[in-house]
């Protein structure tokens, strides 16, 4: 009776809508989770992957080539027929204003091409003669006059919000007044003129002489009116010695090209204005070659110069060992075959934008060497004067039947190519083609110097010295700990050991950066000797130990040796250190580093390869110990029992049979250490002293890709090329580690595998 | 002897040094730390060193003795011309005085010995200027002028104790009240711009919250006012003037002292005493001078708060990952990719995390909340620069494999029986793991937890990215709701290593406080792995058990 109640209770609970219902939910939680917790897990291979591909997002638009696209078309605005002499533009490309041969001032649209203002320079009566940029950052114009005055002008536009709608008015001022500067008596037929915020210098040419003219002028500030005045300074002169096509003055105001047609070149050093000195005599061209145009890239260093053979040739002065300089080619464009027209340059970045008589327009980038884009703006003839606006956003071409093209541009990241990274790059004012990091610096017409080169090179060297420490003391250590060690001993020595691997970095970095560092420079022989003192010592320790009776020797067994030898490891470091003074008195005149540098002549820093060698091995220590432990101690026993048995002695059965088994172990090992090497940020940071250098020299330090991460990441601009290219080392140090750590599970697994089939 | 090598001795006598050199390095460092970092509490004795250069004049140095170098002079009588002689680093303290704090004594201008001490000098601790080294002459209180040494001392003694509490009382209301009223009125400044920029701001707005305004400016003015009664009254504590080395004095207002002592007059229990009241100053002050005196306070809340708020994130997705590989996986092309995803994630350089999390997490994630929710208070961000928020996310990313590794290895380790009975008494797959396994793998969850958050605690290089700053202004965590302001940024113990011992401009002066950080780093990293591996070691006794 009662067991049928109870069967009764408990069909009516198994049983039933009610029933069915629990279990459809129970059924329906357990897919849910079953779900839920495999997306989970897959997740693990998403987050890999998008940091993967997140790395990779940033960094691809370094190598996308420039956008540019045609945006409106229209007669040139003002009298068509006139040579433009220059055009400015406003940093939002809505207005710009044209500067004609005849003084004639055109403000217009840029959208619709429409005039909004008409003005002319204040030429009293003369007419222009002779033109040049002085400065084309700040837009500073000099117009040379056929009565031998100059006039100065500067472009600039009026921002103004007339019923809350932004409105430019392009503007002409005129630095030091509308009063031409009288500079010469008779028409100038060329000029050149650069200034600095207390001088201006002109170079000219009077007509129908074949003497250039150099007059300094200093800027002298009105304390009542706030104007600024010239007051005439030094004078020089020298005679022609080629026909002068250009004169070309450079930006620190000491270098003036004469350049002919032909390319024939004579360089003048102007240090001393009264006594101008010939000091180059080239010819800058080959053969047959003519130029047709020669202007400065930013920075007003670089002497682009277009030929009548579609070649863009960058020349510039480099200094030699005698501290001479002298014009060298630096590296040359091919832009077509038909003759390149106009040159215009960036005015933010080392970019150039040509055109040529076939009507193409080409974007390049001098340094990255890269050829962004190339257009065609009309197929009837000859593409003119060309402008590229303040931000290299836009461009503007002339062409040769009267239209005026204006381009909105995309580049963002010309300055980046695969060869400016990992190449060697002749930078500005380098005396040969280098590897060099430097990203930043406070000058506008900076050239930023990405090289790859000697921030890999620095790692690998960071994490070779440091294997060279960590690998001989990890790889024996871990042979004596799995092989010969006790029980107990290994059970307290292991964790020690992979103690570190717990400890800060940022504690290892300091010690080695504040007290290691020093304490290394005052015992430099006794860190060496500490190489010879100690493999010394302990062998002869040994011999000794082999010769003492047997009841001493039996004290210690095989397995506790590495406890006996603790307090001789600290004797005979001690005594190294010890021998540092002695040593140094005998070899080093008392003081090495002194003698490294001026004797042996090898460069010494503090923070060095030898300090990131010592304290960054001592961190890769527990991870290769660890492995390689693992890998000797899972050696069949019975492989090490058969050796033993035909009579190897213990050392031999380690090398000729537990080494070749567990050697895929051991590589893994190295390669793990080997990738932790490559990846450590915090002791590189603190100790290797981060100066980008590519020496192999044990004394002198280096920037690894992660110190320069952690060092230059905050402060680079969101999205600007520094931004892309430091992500470009992380992905970089993420690809190493990706290599090294595959490659160590790899021949994990295959070692397994093999321990499995013995 | 020819034996001897062939047999490969001197090989075995190599590899055990080499494990003899691995444990002596790992405890010398450990030791150098310990002894570093504890002698910053320990009350140096001050020593009187009489000191004549070489042009003639003397001149008394009184100060702490911190370091001592060889250095080298020309010496005609010894080899090469040179020879070297010891160099002494004095800590003289009275920087506003002298300028400097520490300075190099050659022995050879040292007339006498070095080890004479000062008889009763005083040290005063100030919150500003560092250390004052030097004899009471007087103290005025009330333009009452004591003289007297004795009572002078017990008078000092009194009024210090007076303007500490004052101190105290000002530092609650300026940071804890006044800190909360500003933290108010900052978020109805936001939410004015939140209601204008949906273009809803009614006159009932307005006045609503001018009323709130008023109420919290009212409140403002008020402990503004307690503040500055209890300024007055430390103005009126009194001043001590003291006559420090070189004939000089120097009148310390005692509102701006610490505490002082008598170091050369205290016995082995008070030094005791000091040594322990130091240590608690170390972890429960703010720091002072750039960091470089003071406690790290701040920098303790600021690392355990990113550590907690990261074991947070990571738990859940290192346990589901852990469950996923083991439970549910099949061996095959998928599960091969996920411990290949996950070897890479242990590999990956720890700057690595950093750098993606800068990108990711706070310009391309954390713009977008600033757009989605936060734009009426652009252009300043909220969550879209470096953060509290950002950097324990990142750390949970950096630490995953840690805690899925350990996890899996405490789910093999169930034996397959539990999971049989499960199942064989009807309950589904997930029940079986959420009832009975999962429970049963909480000690190695743990043990992965730990070992992350150790991890964390002592990662430098992407906390530099993404929201470790060397002065926060507030602490992440504190008594105004939402209390864990996941948007502030914060300071960090391994950081403030970095940052005090590299980047600030006294490194001398800083040292040891730099070696204390660093013994207190180790000590709380070193406590968190042992805690994980006795945790580990009693699960794999009672899984032997179980096995059975």
């Amino acid at each position: 009776m009662k067991s049928s109640h109870a069967q009764q209770a408990l069909d009516k609970a198994l049983k039933g809508p009610e029933f069915e219902k629990r279990v459809r939910r129970r059924n329906a939680k357990d897919s849910a989770s079953a779900y839920g917790i495999s997306i989970g897990g897959i997740g693990v291979i998403l987050s890999v992957l998008l940091i993967m591909f997140f790395l990779l997002y940033v960094v691809m638009p370094l190598f996308v080539p420039a956008k540019v696209e045609k945006h409106e078309q229209y007669a040139i605005p003002g009298t068509q027929n006139e040579t433009t002499l220059y055009y400015g533009i406003d940093e939002y490309q809505e207005t710009a204003l044209r500067f004609t041969k005849s003084g004639k001032l055109y403000g217009f649209d840029v959208a619709t091409g429409k005039l909004i203002s008409e003005d002319s320079l204040p030429l009293n009566g003369q007419h222009i003669t002779s033109f040049t940029v002085i400065s084309e950052i700040d837009n500073v114009l000099a117009f040379a006059l056929s009565d031998g005055t100059v006039l100065i002008a500067k472009y600039g536009y009026g921002v103004s919000y007339p019923n809350d709608v932004r409105t430019i008015t392009p503007k002409v001022d005129y630095p030091f007044g509308e009063e031409p500067v009288e500079l010469a008596s008779a028409p100038i037929e060329k000029i050149a003129a650069k200034q600095t915020d207390s001088d201006l210098v002109f170079a000219y040419k009077q007509m129908g002489s074949d003497e250039v003219v150099i007059k300094q002028y200093s800027k002298v500030e009105s304390m009542l009116t706030d104007t600024i005045s010239l007051e005439e300074g030094y004078v020089g002169t020298f005679e022609l010695k080629n026909t002068a096509d250009w004169l070309e003055l450079d930006g620190s105001m000491r270098n003036l090209y004469v350049i002919s047609k032909t390319g024939v070149t004579n360089y003048y050093n102007l240090s001393d204005i009264e006594n101008p000195a010939l000091i180059q005599h080239v010819n800058m061209l080959n053969n047959d070659e003519k130029l047709t145009t020669v202007r400065f890239l930013l920075g007003d260093y670089s002497l682009m110069l277009g030929t009548d053979k579609g070649n863009v040739i960058q020349w510039f002065p480099v200094r030699d060992n005698n501290n001479e300089f002298a014009l060298h080619e630096i590296r040359s464009f091919k832009v077509g075959n038909s003759p390149i027209q106009t040159i215009a340059i960036e005015k933010n970045r080392k970019g150039f934008a040509t055109t040529d008589t076939s009507g193409q327009f080409n974007l390049y980038h001098s340094t990255a060497e890269r050829h962004l884009n190339s257009t065609q703006v009309t197929d009837k003839g000859a593409a003119g004067f060309v402008t590229i606006s303040n931000r290299a956003d836009g461009a503007f071409v002339e062409t040769s039947d009267g239209q005026l093209v204006h381009y909105k541009i995309e580049n963002h990241h010309p300055d980046v190519s695969v060869s400016s990274l990992w190449g060697k790059v002749w930078y500005e004012g380098y005396s040969e083609p280098e590897y060099v990091w430097q990203s930043s610096s406070a000058s506008v017409d900076f050239e930023p110097k990405f090289s790859m080169t000697p921030l890999t090179f620095g790692t690998i060297k960071a994490a070779m010295y440091s294997m060279l420490f960590a690998v001989p003391i990890a790889v024996l250590a871990a042979i004596f700990t799995a092989f010969f060690m006790d029980k107990k001993t290994r059970q307290w020595v292991k964790p020690s050991v992979e103690l570190i691997e717990a400890l800060p970095t940022v504690i290892l970095g300091f010690l080695a950066g504040l007290w290691l560092a020093p304490y290394m420079e005052s015992h430099l022989p006794g860190f060496f000797s500490l190489l010879i003192v100690v493999p010394l010592g302990i062998v002869i320790f040994g011999l000794t130990w082999s010769k003492l009776p047997e009841s001493i020797r039996l004290m210690v067994p095989v397995g506790k040796r590495a406890v006996l030898m603790i307090p001789v490891v600290i004797v005979l470091g001690w005594l190294s250190l010890q021998l540092s003074d002695p040593l140094e008195n005998a070899f080093f005149d008392g003081d090495m580093r002194h003698w490294l540098t001026f004797t042996a002549g090898i460069d010494f820093d503090q923070r060095n390869a030898m300090v990131i060698g010592f304290a960054m091995g001592f961190a890769l220590i527990p991870t290769i110990f660890s492995v390689t432990e693992d890998a000797i101690y899972n050696v069949p026993s019975y492989l090490i029992n058969g050796s033993l048995a035909l009579g190897a002695s213990g050392w031999q059965t380690l090398v000729g049979v537990v080494l070749p088994t567990a050697s895929p172990g051991i590589f893994s090992a190295i390669m793990l250490g080997f990738g932790r090497g490559v990846g450590e940020t915090m002791i590189v940071l603190m100790a290797s002293g981060n100066t980008p250098l590519m020496e192999t020299n044990l004394f002198e330090g280096m920037r690894t890709l992660s110190a320069n991460l952690a060092v230059e990441m905050p402060e680079a601009a969101v999205d600007s090329s520094h931004y892309r290219v430091l992500f470009l080392s992380g992905l970089v140090l993420f690809i190493f580690t990706f290599i090294f750590n595959t490659l160590a599970e790899v021949v994990r697994q295959r070692m397994r595998r093999k321990y499995g089939s013995l | 002897m020819r034996d001897w090598f062939k047999k490969g001795e001197h090989w075995i006598w190599f590899s055990a040094s080499t494990v003899s050199i691995s444990v002596v390095l790992v405890f010398g460092l450990l030791a150098m730390i310990s002894y570093k970092g504890l002698i910053h509490f320990w009350p140096h004795d001050v020593y009187h060193i009489e000191v004549k250069h070489q042009n003639g004049e003397k001149e008394v140095i009184v100060g702490e003795m911190h370091d001592s170098k060889m250095k080298e002079i020309e010496d005609p009588n010894a080899p090469h011309g040179k020879a070297e002689i010891p160099q002494y680093l004095i800590k003289t303290g009275n920087r506003d005085v002298y300028g400097i704090d520490f300075r190099w004594v050659s022995s050879a201008d040292v007339v006498g010995g070095v080890d004479t001490l000062e008889k009763d000098v005083v040290v005063i601790e100030r919150y500003e200027y560092g250390n004052v080294y030097g004899h009471i002459q007087s103290i005025t209180v009330d333009g009452k002028t004591v003289t007297d040494p004795v009572k002078a001392l017990a008078m000092l003694e009194e009024q210090v104790e007076k303007g500490t509490e004052l101190h105290d009382e000002i530092k609650y209301i300026e940071k804890i009240e006044i800190g909360a009223i500003n933290y108010k009125i900052e978020g109805l400044r936001l939410e004015e711009k939140r209601l204008r920029a949906g273009g809803d701001f009614t006159d009932k707005d307005a006045a609503r919250l001018d009323a709130e305004r008023k109420e919290y400016q009212e409140d403002f003015d008020k402990h503004h006012k307690n503040a500055q009664a209890l300024y007055q009254q430390a103005d009126t504590l009194g001043e001590v003037v003291l006559s420090i080395a070189g004939n000089k004095s120097l009148t310390v207002p005692v509102k701006k002292i610490v505490h002082f002592w008598q170091p050369n007059n205290l016995n082995f229990g008070e030094r005791i005493g000091f040594f322990f009241s130091a240590v608690k100053n170390f972890l429960l002050d703010d720091p002072r001078e750039a960091n470089t005196e003071g406690g790290v306070f701040p920098a303790i809340i600021g690392t355990v708060t990113m550590v907690m708020l990261m074991a947070v994130f990571v738990t859940p997705m290192g346990v589901i990952a852990a469950i996923y590989m083991s439970e549910y996986a099949r061996e095959g092309v998928v599960l091969k990719m996920v411990r290949i995803s996950i070897n890479n994630l242990a590999g990956v350089p720890s700057i690595v995390f950093g750098i993606f999390g800068l990108g990711f997490f706070v310009y391309i994630i954390g713009s977008s909340i600033d757009e989605l929710f936060y734009s009426y208070a652009l252009p300043s961000p909220t969550f879209g620069s470096p953060g509290l928020l950002w950097a324990s996310l990142t750390m949970a990313l950096l630490t995953l494999p840690v805690v899925i590794v350990s996890t899996q290895e405490g789910l093999s380790r169930i034996p397959r029986s539990l999971r049989e009975g499960g199942l064989a008494l009807g309950a589904t797959k997930s029940e079986t793991i959420m009832r009975i396994i999962l429970p049963m793998t909480v000690p190695a969850i743990m043990t992965g937890l730990i070992l992350a958050i150790a991890r964390a605690a002592g990662e430098v290089a992407p906390l530099m990215l993404v929201g470790v700053v060397k002065l926060a202004p507030e602490l992440p965590l504190d008594m105004v709701a939402p209390f864990v302001h996941l948007d502030r940024k914060f300071m960090h113990l391994g950081f403030h290593i970095y940052d005090v011992g590299f980047q600030s401009p006294n490194v001398e002066a800083s040292q040891p406080l730099v070696y204390a950080t660093s013994l207190l780093l180790v000590l709380i990293i070193l406590t968190l792995n042992l805690g994980a591996i006795m945790i580990r070691n009693k699960l794999r006794e009672k899984y032997k058990s179980l096995d059975n």
